[in-house]
């Protein structure tokens, strides 16, 4: 990872771009971490009428911290309800959630994403992860999914070893063809290099917006499989004064998410 | 209804709603007083070779107590589903490659291995890859569909997920097209348990349960279980119950158990009495790495204890509790971290 020029880290880089993402009035389903240090941020700031939903039941709490879990009692602290993973996940269904945030250990061209396993024969993994989660579910159901991720040639993969969550599959056509919703897929993927965004007709990825002091030959070393950059290649905002505050003295000022 | 495309994971349970009516026909509607030890409940209910589902959501409101009980009475060749299981499943896995047998067999996994932001188990991991257990993937909401059709009393539900991925492939989903507007989806199978565990906040003798907080998929969980272990913080009396019916959410006739386990899901997170112990938590996590110092550790904290409260009290919890009871109700902003 390069220094990142400025008086903000990588991390606090990543929040920021994603949490600018979220527009007002909208809904969003996140995890723990960067997605939900990035809601918290866009509340506090030009979304405070985000509704944010966790997928084991807690609905628009009052966030005064950050969960460790998905399923713990924050989730819902001073929430609005305190439901079921079904309700959630149907309210992701019926096309009510605007956005959701996912990570994981691989992702290819498409967007597809890998969080089950690496080897080649799957009753024996040479290594095991966690699985799908809800990622396969949210990102099946949601409009907009969003990933943030840290960008390196092992991650950014031309093939994934399992594909456990679906991007654009294989290209074109290829999710409706699958019979996943329309309208729905990747909208953005944001690293400490980047925003990276998909091509309305290949459905493959490309640079949208270059981080501060990050040239496009730095996205191309770091990334397994062969990116281009879009028509209008642009540079990110560096976080403002006001975006950085908020992140570091009331969204995490613990440091969980941003480490400082 | 055509099938398009079958999954080629193998179905561990049998999603047949005749068979699962046959069975609860049978079942006991008698109110009577339900309270035993978690040795009793657990000598009792759980088989060799059953498939047991754990409520809450893997380190949030979890039966701790019934999950130790399960490791010290050595039950094997158990099925298990692995719907956001985390300390849970951290806790099963001491069952296999302790030199004690085999006591996970076959996991449906959505999510396993993980403790979430807390990093992996590197036992749970020894596990699932050392090809003694034989699994089936599925996500978080099609396993929570599968315990909601088996309490529905069907034997499949349908959903827009999983559609196109590895993950359908390795499931036991079907894909099928809707028989009124031609749509694909994939059909999940009803999963009915042998034993569920689910803690809550409340119970009455009968097994009356009052839960705060989300649900995860407990509601779905309890009335899909073939036999159903309760653990509660609290006993309560049926005349309070009785006072305020809309705040059950599991009756009595799903009940076979009922434990009075103060403290019960420690070391995870039970809302609105005590958040998780990170402390301790994070020492299963480090111990696991060490293969000399793993066997002690699962000594000093179940085997040699006899029951939840001195498990608490060998684990720091006790000692800790003002502390978690703090950072639960989150009294003051200095505490809201650490």
């Amino acid at each position: 990872m390069p220094d990142t020029p400025g008086d903000y880290n990588a991390m606090e880089l990543m929040v920021t771009c994603a949490s600018r993402l979220l527009e007002d009035g909208r809904t969003v389903a996140v995890g723990t971490g960067v997605p939900c240090a990035a809601a918290m941020l866009a509340q506090r700031l030009d979304a405070p009428n985000l509704t944010v939903f966790f997928e084991a039941g807690g609905v628009a709490p009052q966030l005064p911290t950050m969960p460790i879990s998905v399923g713990d009692s924050r989730t819902f602290y001073r929430g609005l309800m305190a439901t079921s993973m079904c309700d959630v996940m149907e309210t992701c269904q019926r096309g009510m959630m605007d956005y959701t945030f996912l990570g994981g250990a691989q992702i290819d061209p498409y967007g597809n994403l890998n969080s089950t396993m690496i080897g080649d024969d799957y009753a024996h993994p040479r290594v095991r992860f966690p699985g799908s989660g809800g990622a396969n579910d949210l990102a099946s159901l949601c409009w907009r999914t969003l990933v943030v991720t840290v960008h390196d040639p092992r991650r950014f993969v031309e093939q994934l070893d399992f594909v456990t969550t679906p991007g654009y599959l294989d290209g074109p056509g290829a999710r409706e063809a699958a019979g996943l919703m329309p309208g729905t897929g990747p909208y953005r993927v944001i690293t400490d290099l980047a925003i990276l965004g998909f091509h309305d007709e290949t459905r493959r990825m490309e640079v949208l917006s270059l981080h501060p002091g990050v040239t496009l030959e730095d996205v191309q070393q770091n990334t397994g499989f062969e990116i281009g950059a879009a028509n209008e290649l642009t540079g990110t905002e560096p976080p403002g004064e006001r975006e950085l505050q908020v992140l570091r003295e009331d969204v995490d000022p613990h440091g969980y998410v941003i480490g400082r | 209804m055509d099938t398009l495309e079958h999954g080629s994971g193998r179905l561990f349970t049998d999603p047949s709603s005749i068979a699962a009516r046959a069975h609860f026909q049978q079942k006991s509607r008698a109110m009577t007083d339900k309270v035993m030890s978690v040795t009793e409940a657990v000598s009792t209910l759980l088989c060799d070779g059953d498939y047991l589902a754990i409520g809450g959501f893997g380190g949030d409101r979890i039966p701790t107590a019934v999950l130790h009980e399960i490791v010290r009475q050595n039950c094997q060749d158990l099925g298990f589903a692995g719907h956001t299981s985390t300390h849970d499943f951290q806790i099963i896995c001491a069952g296999n490659l302790t030199g004690r047998g085999q006591m996970l067999a076959r996991v449906d996994n959505a999510y396993v291995v993980g403790l979430e932001a807390r990093g992996m188990s590197r036992q749970a991991r020894r596990v699932m890859e050392s090809g003694e257990v034989e699994f089936t993937d599925w996500s978080n909401y099609t396993m929570a569909l599968r315990f909601r059709a088996a309490a529905m009393g069907v034997p499949f539900l349908p959903a827009h997920s999983m559609l196109g991925t590895d993950t359908m492939r390795h499931s036991a989903a079907r894909k099928i097209e809707c028989p009124f507007t031609g749509e694909q989806l994939v059909a999940v199978p009803a999963l009915y348990p042998d034993l569920a565990v689910v803690h809550v906040h409340e119970s009455d003798p009968f097994g009356n349960c009052r839960i705060e907080g989300i649900s995860v998929a407990d509601l779905d969980v309890a009335r899909a279980a073939k036999r159903l272990i309760i653990s509660c913080e609290r006993l309560i009396t049926n005349d309070e119950i009785r006072s305020n019916p809309t705040r059950t959410a599991i009756p009595y006739y799903c009940v076979d158990a009922v434990c009075e386990v103060p403290l019960g899901s420690y070391p995870g997170n039970m809302p609105y009495e005590y958040y998780s112990d990170e402390v301790h938590i994070r020492q299963w996590l480090d111990v696991e790495e060490d293969l000399d110092e793993y066997p002690r550790f699962l000594d000093h904290h179940i085997f040699e204890v006899s029951d939840h409260q001195e498990y608490v009290r060998r684990a720091g919890g006790l000692d800790r509790l003002e502390e978690l009871r703090r950072l639960e109700f989150m009294d003051s902003p200095q505490d809201q971290g650490s």
